[in-house]
């Protein structure tokens, strides 16, 4: 796209903060606005006066994220917000999520849709059981890229050595979670110390301020497996003459590629036929991707249905009724062992049956309880559950997509619980 | 001047993934229809979601009565253009019925009303869902909202208590009598919004680009004015170039000063500007937490 003679792509960076209540999270984020010129005046105007009302000294940023009644009351985040800036190179999507232990299940949300976490430790505690249970949220849900922010550093004088050992201990727990990328910044968001504009206060400190970090730093995209999936949503079937015998299936290509003239097999039922068309509105495709919502029509006429998925015959996923899975508990009420709950893999529904839970997570020192096996809320367990019908799914870590499912109570139709399939 | 093809494709993808989702999970659908530029993406998502099929919606305005002339017009012309049933409800009706007390005064808005003529309206046709074109950079109760955001029997929303919703998982579950309200563009923002319609070319009222009106200042907003709307003494009626923003009820939608006339320019000037969209509404103005309080009672 070109306009005015300059043309630019910009790419879009989903990420996760965490930190626990006093961290200063809200404060980055709110500093991570204002520096970058996000904040408008209208909200600026807002963040003043309502500090004024609280009787600060000093402008509170963490205002801005703080949406509730309730939260600005009490001064703490109890639910996932979501925040959008954008700079010359990137958009940025941040979900904001609370620290505190309560919260686990808001961490999970905001982890499962981000690319990237940003984990706080405030430099005067260095690292705490939640800087554990932060970092193995994010590695549970597959996040590959983390930044830890050592927050506070003003309150240390600045103190290298003091960066330094909360360096080497982090150091060694990315090892044992086996994370593949992780960054260190000591920061004061604050005072804006390497939050957008480098420290004068730590000339010791040379590398990327947060800033530059999450604008620079390569994300996969596509870290799902390059095996086809169409998870089909719903059948297109026009009403009218022009159209009369269109029979498209829609969806959201969730692994791999399809062109036309591809052989395809359907899931559950098996039969194979060859894509004739990939189509959107008035438009027509030679090839959808993951992440593309678009419409398939077959070369033969046969009976699909939503939640069936549309794969191709080389690269089937796994299938079975006995699945072995990562829960993380949602809901005030605890797992009923043996109980039975409806469950929703991709765009396909089913019920399920808790067959057994295996073992729990300590999920602070990362240690497999199995003497006491209740699992409440926020608990992370690994449990088999036994499926009404036959699924077809990945594992999590191949497919993020194909291989995580919900757990929905029947009668309240609340979200309990959320699996990662092994 | 940069336009972001990339993240605005992937906005477009998911916003589509959720209309389908919509389709397939409920019954009686209807997409809020203001008239306002979001409201207008919204249904050319649908179109484009559905497509060569009619999107299985209805348009829906809940109509106050104190609307930009225009807008009707863009509204019926639209519905009838793709053959779907448009439904209007007006929240004078609902004044009318007793249902709800009139603000009065300068500062009285139809906002809080308009709640009531939607509810009633959900119920009366068993909706069970209603799409709207709601962001979550529009205002921070808004930034806490889920895609699919259940609504109990009252039709209230509960903040604390909403369902997680990971991946791109919705769960549409509920029982008799309780509905949803769903946010395809919830990750837009105002300026994919604007590149979003210069990219598709998608057609809009003309209200959102220059044109001359007689204006005038409150609380530092520019606001339109009608021939029913009460003047303070200091106030003075003027005329001169703007465009509108937003697009809602005319005695709360601020206008702003610009000669823009395309939508390269208008892009241009989202772009550069330092005051959001809901700062020229003056309904958001009321207190610190006036839009949680409009949206737990069932406002949009």
């Amino acid at each position: 796209m070109k306009i005015n003679g300059e043309s630019k792509y910009k790419s879009l960076l989903r990420f996760t903060t965490a930190g626990s209540v006093d961290d200063g999270k809200s404060t980055l984020i709110g500093r991570l606005l204002y520096d970058s010129k996000s904040i408008f005046e209208d909200q600026m105007d807002h963040i003043v006066e309502s500090s004024k009302r609280l009787g600060k000294k000093d402008i509170d940023l963490s205002l801005l994220t703080d949406g509730l009644r309730a939260e600005r009351e009490q001064g703490i985040t109890i639910d996932v917000a979501y925040r959008y800036f954008s700079t010359p190179t990137r958009k940025f999507i941040i979900a904001d999520t609370p620290g505190h232990i309560q919260y686990t299940r808001n961490m999970v949300t905001g982890a499962s849709t981000a690319d990237l976490a940003v984990i706080l430790i405030d430099a005067r505690k260095g690292v705490l059981e939640q800087t554990m249970r932060h970092s193995y949220i994010a590695t549970l849900l597959d996040i590959r890229h983390l930044v830890f922010c050592i927050n506070k550093m003003d309150m240390t004088g600045y103190s290298e050595d003091c960066f330094l050992n909360i360096k080497k201990t982090l150091a060694g727990l990315v090892k044992k979670l086996n994370i593949e990328d992780a960054h260190y910044i000591p920061i004061s968001a604050k005072y804006g110390d390497n939050v957008v504009e480098p420290s004068t206060n730590m000339p010791w400190y040379t590398g990327n301020t947060f800033l530059h970090l999450i604008e620079t730093i390569e994300i996969k995209k596509n870290k799902n497996s390059s095996d086809a999936r169409f998870p089909v949503q719903t059948i297109i079937r026009p009403d009218s003459k022009e159209f009369h015998d269109y029979r498209g299936y829609s969806g959201r290509v969730a692994g791999g590629a399809f062109h036309i003239g591809d052989e395809v097999t359907v899931l559950p039922s098996f039969l194979k036929s060859k894509i004739k068309s990939i189509d959107s509105l008035e438009k027509q495709f030679k090839s959808a991707t993951a992440g593309d919502s678009v419409s398939l029509t077959l070369e033969d006429q046969i009976d699909i249905g939503r939640g069936d998925m549309i794969v191709k015959p080389g690269e089937l996923p796994q299938s079975g009724n006995d699945i072995t899975l990562t829960t993380c508990w949602f809901n005030e009420k605890p797992l009923k062992s043996g109980g039975r709950y409806i469950v929703r893999n991709y765009t396909n529904e089913t019920s399920c049956v808790i067959k057994s839970v295996n073992y729990k997570m300590n999920i602070n020192n990362l240690e497999k309880v199995t003497d006491d096996l209740s699992i409440n809320m926020n608990d992370i367990a690994n449990i088999s559950i036994l499926t009404a019908k036959r699924l077809f799914f990945d594992s999590y870590r191949k497919n993020n997509i194909t291989g995580s499912l919900i757990f929905i109570e029947e009668g309240t139709n609340e979200t309990v619980a959320v699996g990662m399939i092994e | 001047m940069i336009i972001n093809d990339e993240h605005i494709k992937e906005l477009e993808d998911e916003a589509i993934y959720v209309m389908r989702e919509v389709a397939a999970q409920f019954e009686k659908k209807v997409i809020l229809f203001s008239g306002g530029k979001d409201s207008i993406v919204l249904v050319h998502l649908a179109k484009k979601a559905f497509w060569p099929a009619k999107m299985p919606f209805s348009l829906m305005h809940i109509d106050t009565g104190h609307n930009f002339e225009e807008t009707l017009k863009f509204r019926d012309d639209l519905a009838a253009e793709l053959g779907v049933e448009l439904i209007v409800r007006l929240v004078q009706d609902s004044i009318d019925q007793g249902k709800v007390i009139e603000e009065t005064g300068i500062n009285a808005i139809r906002n809080k009303a308009q709640s009531v003529t939607l509810l009633d309206a959900i119920e009366e046709l068993k909706i069970d869902v209603a799409v709207g074109g709601g962001r979550r950079d529009e205002e921070k109760a808004r930034a806490k909202e889920r895609f699919f955001s259940h609504r109990n029997e009252f039709g209230q929303w509960d903040p604390k208590n909403q369902r997680p919703e990971l991946w791109n998982i919705f769960n549409g579950h509920k029982n008799f009598g309780e509905h949803f309200r769903v946010f395809p563009i919830s990750n837009w923002t105002e300026l994919d919004v604007w590149q979003y319609i210069m990219l598709e070319k998608i057609k809009l009222p003309e209200l959102y680009y220059t044109h001359r009106r007689k204006i005038f200042q409150r609380n530092g907003v520019y606001l339109a004015w009608a021939p029913f709307m009460l003047l303070k003494p200091s106030e003075k009626v003027f005329e001169t170039d703007v465009r509108c923003r937003t697009i809602g009820d005319i005695t709360c939608t601020g206008v702003t000063l610009s000669k823009a006339d395309s939508l390269e320019e208008i892009v241009t000037e989202i772009a550069a500007t330092r005051v959001t969209e809901r700062g020229g509404r003056y309904d958001d103005k009321r207190s610190e937490a006036a839009m949680e309080d409009r949206k737990k009672e069932g406002y949009f």
